[in-house]
């Protein structure tokens, strides 16, 4: 884009799109504020009109609402600590020239294309249940007795299921970057006088580190809003144990037929993803800057 | 010290033999520059000396030592890639202080040492920048002194040259050359380039498809090539070949004459061969002539700058009786 001409002409093409994006993304938006001031609940119809600040009041002021706060960050940087470490770590092992790496490469990335219900159905019945789940039966084998996730480690197990489905897309995004890194200079540091774990250390991580950014930043967008695996496990439970922001709105608005609470939620849920965004832009955007 | 001795080294890539069987000595304190055509096995042969990849069979030996199976670092080897592979993330300070850090040496001593070489190499005004910052001649100096500092046994250089122009690359040439009168330290120099094999070497290892053809000093290779390919390698322009009836006046397969050993003549019938011009390339001090020569084909003849030639003039060329190169139906020099 350097001249006039080509910046103008790059704009007045970008334009439908841009204005279609805003449109789509301004209607809902300003319905949500529109019903997080009025008092509109599906179970007491006869109670309408502006309601001021009291929505919010009702949401930020129910101790559960803490709760959610401190579990939607819980599970967000759970999850992100799992995935980066463990995507490091599996993308380290896949870049060893091996024997079927193709094959292995496509089962590592398998899991990504589960949908999240149905992996979190997978894990409920398949791996955590302590009845017929294969780590009761594996404890059972040892003689221990079997774990209730759910009920003793909910949150964890939650976390454990979201990392679970995100490990892959960390791992492809670290391996391509791994992958991306000149042979040369691998050699040199090697040649120089670098043992592995220094290489690792101060030759592979550092060219990592804008990937490494990206998927602690892409990964935040979608954990915030977390729901699908706390649905069909837990239920946000038990008490309040295993519910973020998302899953309160959900059970503020939906489960409690209170539009006007659970659309100020949605409108504090927005406002808390913005500043988590702005938060991570200042604490790892300078990776991104080439 | 630093002398390297190849013992009947062989390198194959799976199936591919690229290193039939090299055996060479290299002297401590020598500049021997390995040349040849791109894809003969010069960066290999390089990366079996600095350890980046393994011999088949064969020994490498550094002052006497066996290192075939010693990993690069401990070998104690420095080198430069073609690409320089500095580490981007690190100002050019830190990279040079890299190897030195590694080496766990105390910091006032690597300040010291990074100080050094910079001034040796002119970087003192560019220590705190990153290597994306810096021209291309920059990171080539950057890439030395990370090098040097080391204080190796021997330098490695893979094609350090090819990524700079042509002013640059003359002057990077003597700054290398001077460097090695300065440290007296074994290098390896690999090139394709037969101008700087010639003007840097102590000796030249000719290869072609992973066999030596010929090591000896630059004028040693110039006057008593070995065979047909070194004679044709070296020199320039190209040495000029003729087979045939011509040649076999000479008792050979084939003759080879250089552009510069002709006799040059314009007068009807005054030279052993006669042609026409057909290109002539005047660079001021010399005027290279494209000749097609009856009979025998294109040759290149130098003479010197101030004739000057056009297309189709008629020339006759005597070629130096004492300068005739003869080779065997093998290629052998005869
Ligand atoms: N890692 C490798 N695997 C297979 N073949 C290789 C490898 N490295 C180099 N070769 C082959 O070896 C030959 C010599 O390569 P190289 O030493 O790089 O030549 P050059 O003289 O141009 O430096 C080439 O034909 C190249 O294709
Ligand atoms: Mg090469």
């Amino acid at each position: 884009m350097a001249t006039r001409q080509t910046r103008t002409l790059a704009r007045t093409m970008m334009a439908p799109a841009v204005i279609l994006l805003f449109i789509w993304m301004i209607v809902p938006l300003v319905m949500t504020i529109w019903f997080s001031f009025q008092n509109y609940s599906l179970i007491n119809p006869m109670m309408t009109g502006f309601a001021g600040w009291g929505n919010y009041a009702y949401v930020i002021g129910d101790p559960s609402f803490t709760q959610a706060l401190v579990n939607t960050l819980l599970l967000v940087g759970g999850v992100l600590l799992i995935t980066v470490i463990g995507g490091t770590f599996l993308a380290l092992l896949l870049d060893q020239p091996i024997w079927g790496q193709g094959i292995l490469r496509i089962l590592v990335i398998s899991p990504f294309f589960v949908m999240p219900p149905v992996a979190a159905l997978i894990w409920k019945n398949g791996f955590m249940h302590p009845g017929y789940g294969m780590l009761g039966h594996l404890w059972k084998a040892f003689g221990l007795q079997p774990v209730d996730w759910f009920a003793q480690y909910p949150l964890f197990s939650v976390i454990v299921i979201v990392a679970w489905q995100w490990l892959p897309f960390a791992t492809l995004i670290l391996l391509t970057a791994l992958q991306s890194l000149s042979e040369e200079q691998r050699e040199a540091a090697e040649m120089d006088g670098a043992k592995a774990i220094n290489r690792f250390r101060y030759i592979i991580l550092p060219h990592m580190a804008r990937a490494i950014t990206i998927v602690i930043l892409i990964q935040t967008i979608f954990l915030l809003g977390i729901f699908a695996e706390i649905r069909v496990t837990t239920g946000g439970g038990p008490g309040y144990a295993s519910t973020n922001i998302a899953f309160l709105v959900f059970r503020t608005g939906i489960l409690s037929n209170d539009i006007g609470a659970g659309s100020a939620g949605g409108v504090v849920a927005v406002i808390i993803a913005n500043v988590v965004a702005i938060f991570l832009m200042r604490a790892v955007g300078k990776n991104l800057d080439a | 010290m630093g002398s390297i001795t190849l013992e009947h080294v062989n390198k194959s890539f799976g199936e591919v033999e690229i290193i039939p069987d090299i055996s060479l000595d290299i002297k401590d304190g020598e500049f021997v520059v390995f040349v040849g055509p791109s894809g003969c096995g010069k960066s290999t042969l390089l990366r079996l000396i600095a350890g980046l990849e393994d011999t088949t069979s064969g020994h490498i030996k550094l002052d006497g030592q066996d290192v075939t199976d010693a990993p690069p670092a401990r070998r104690g080897l420095a080198m430069v890639f073609q690409s320089y592979a500095l580490y981007p993330h690190m100002s050019v300070r830190d990279n040079i202080a890299f190897p030195l850090k590694m080496a766990k040496m105390p910091q006032a001593e690597i300040d010291k040492k990074v100080e050094y070489a910079a001034r040796t190499l002119n970087l003192g005004s560019y220590l705190d920048r990153r290597p994306r910052a810096l021209s291309g001649g920059q990171r080539q100096r950057v890439a030395i002194g990370r090098a040097i500092v080391r204080e190796p046994k021997a330098f490695l250089f893979d094609e350090p040259l090819s990524n700079l122009d042509a002013a640059l690359r003359v002057n990077m040439r003597l700054e290398i050359t001077e460097l090695h009168q300065q440290l007296k330290t074994t290098m390896i120099y690999v090139t394709h380039d037969q101008v700087e094999a010639m003007t840097m070497a102590d000796r030249i290892v000719v290869l072609n498809a992973g066999n030596v053809e010929q090591f000896g000093s630059p004028l040693d290779l110039y006057k008593k090539p070995a065979n047909r390919f070194v004679a044709g390698f070296i020199g320039s322009p190209r040495m000029n070949f003729v087979d045939g009836p011509e040649a076999e006046k000479h008792k050979a397969h084939s003759i080879g004459v250089r552009p510069e050993h002709f006799t040059l003549s314009t007068t009807a019938g005054a030279g052993q061969w006669s042609g026409t011009v057909n290109v002539a390339e005047q660079l001021g001090s010399d005027t290279f002539l494209h000749v097609e020569v009856d009979g025998l084909g294109l040759m290149t003849v130098r003479t010197d700058g101030d004739r000057t030639f056009a297309h189709g003039d008629k020339v006759y060329l005597t070629p130096d009786p004492n300068r005739i190169y003869r080779f065997d139906a093998a290629g052998k020099a005869i």
